[in-house]
């Protein structure tokens, strides 16, 4: 059963940046690879994004900021979901973007599992996600 | 996994993670989904259902997140299940409803669920109804539901929903002769989106115009002009779907509606039932089947029935 259920990812941007081509990237190969994706746009507020994970009951949450931001507002968002009751062992965190290399462990530290900046290949995200969503759904 | 009957308590507590979490186990038609809709059935039956359909980019989901709020300012709880297509290569799909439905996002009565259409070919996904019955237990007044873009033929949300929404974009009469035939025809309430550019008057009066072909003892939809985008015309659209469901309720055409759809979602589930069992049964009599119909020594309808054990 678990097998045929299609992955459910939801792909937000947090923040003031203006565009979203590599979300959409992203969101394009999420999908060619067979999974779901909820896309929901630029100019997300932390409980925007905590209310879409929770309502479409996501196994992975990808996020991307582009401003430099990221220490600001991810852990924000990770503080919605926890208000919600999803911590970093119910949904796969991922995120995205402009991030320099000090501090991904800082994100990682936070429950970020991936990190992928420019140049990352969606096939590696794709594994990525594959790989780490959890079996103990469904 | 959670325990299915805590998790539905939950749900019926007004949980709105257990009600993420059964929508899931409903939707992939697993177990426990299944005994929670088993449970959650028998409660629902008090919503009113709204369907949502028309052609791509015509603005069904920005009206539709305009109607639900405009349902919660009269004090509704309100359900959206917006359903997109899936990909017929990858399975894939990208779920962009709530792009246009921002301005719910911070209204926790409002509950939207995205579906992929898993090849459902009607516009909807093979579990919509079956999503909508569990907003619907979980006391939602107000369930929306906003098919895939819809061209002629994808009529199936008529008998899903109470009072069916039709959109079309401003465009000339050509354009919607061309849909007279399909969902235009299901139609308990026309509108015209987008009504601010060039061609909408000329396109409402022209689908005003067909209703002077319906048969006299049907109900002619009205047909409303609306800005989704600014808000405007939305109040008197959700006038006119309680005006509707009151009519339905008042002419006693809810009843057999109902019972309708009830006969639809047996019959449904009984195919479904039917396949699953011949499926499950691993005696090598449907490959036999499958083979003799590919050598033409059996046409495939009498395979069937003789996999049914009849003569």
């Amino acid at each position: 059963m678990t097998s045929e259920r299609p992955i459910r990812v939801l792909v937000a941007k947090p923040g003031l940046d203006g565009h979203d081509r590599g979300a959409k990237i992203v969101a394009r190969a999420l999908r060619d690879a067979g999974m779901e994706v909820v896309y929901t746009g630029i100019r997300q507020t932390p409980e925007m994004i905590a209310e879409a994970a929770l309502q479409e009951d996501v196994d992975a949450v990808g996020l991307s900021i582009l401003s430099g931001a990221h220490l600001e507002l991810f852990p924000r968002v990770i503080a919605a979901l926890k208000e919600r009751g999803i911590g970093p062992d119910d949904v796969l965190l991922i995120a995205g973007g402009i991030i320099p290399d000090d501090d991904i462990p800082v994100l990682k530290a936070m429950g970020f599992k991936g990190v992928f900046g420019p140049g990352a290949d969606t096939r590696e995200i794709v594994d990525f996600v594959r790989k780490n969503v959890g079996q103990a759904v469904g | 996994m959670a325990d299915t009957s805590e998790l539905v308590d939950r749900l019926l507590a007004g949980d709105r993670r257990a009600l993420a979490r059964v929508l899931s186990l409903v939707e992939n038609d697993t177990p426990a989904g299944r005994e929670a809709l088993r449970v959650l059935y028998p409660r629902g039956g008090r919503a009113h259902t709204i369907g949502i359909t028309g052609p791509t980019g015509s603005g069904k989901s920005t009206l539709a997140a305009c109607l639900g709020q405009e349902f919660r300012r009269r004090g509704r709880t309100v359900g959206i299940v917006a359903v997109d297509p899936t990909s017929p290569l990858s399975h894939g799909a990208i779920l962009g409803d709530r792009i246009r439905m921002q301005e719910l996002a911070s209204d926790t009565e409002v509950f939207v669920r995205s579906m992929a259409s898993r090849g459902g070919l009607g516009g909807l996904a093979p579990a919509t109804a079956e999503v909508v019955a569990v907003l619907d237990a979980a006391g939602k007044d107000v369930i929306i539901i906003e098919t895939v873009g819809a061209g002629q033929d994808e009529v199936e949300i008529a008998g899903s929903a109470m009072t069916t929404i039709v959109v079309v974009p401003p465009s000339s009469g050509d354009d919607i002769q061309a849909m007279k035939a399909g969902i235009i025809e299901i139609a308990d309430i026309l509108v015209v989106n987008k009504a601010d550019l060039p061609g909408a008057s000329a396109a409402a009066i022209h689908l005003e115009s067909l209703a002077g072909f319906a048969p006299p003892e049907a109900r002619a939809a009205p047909v409303l002009c609306t800005v989704a985008t600014r808000a405007e015309g939305i109040s008197a659209l959700a006038d006119a779907t309680e005006e509707h469901r009151a009519y339905l309720e008042s002419s006693g055409r809810l009843a057999p509606h109902l019972r309708g759809r009830a006969r639809a979602q047996v019959l449904s589930a009984l195919r479904q039932a039917v396949e699953e069992r011949v499926l499950a049964s691993k005696d090598g009599r449907l490959e036999a089947a499958v083979q003799a119909v590919y050598e033409r020594r059996i046409d495939p309808r009498s395979a069937a029935m003789a996999l049914l054990g009849e003569p």
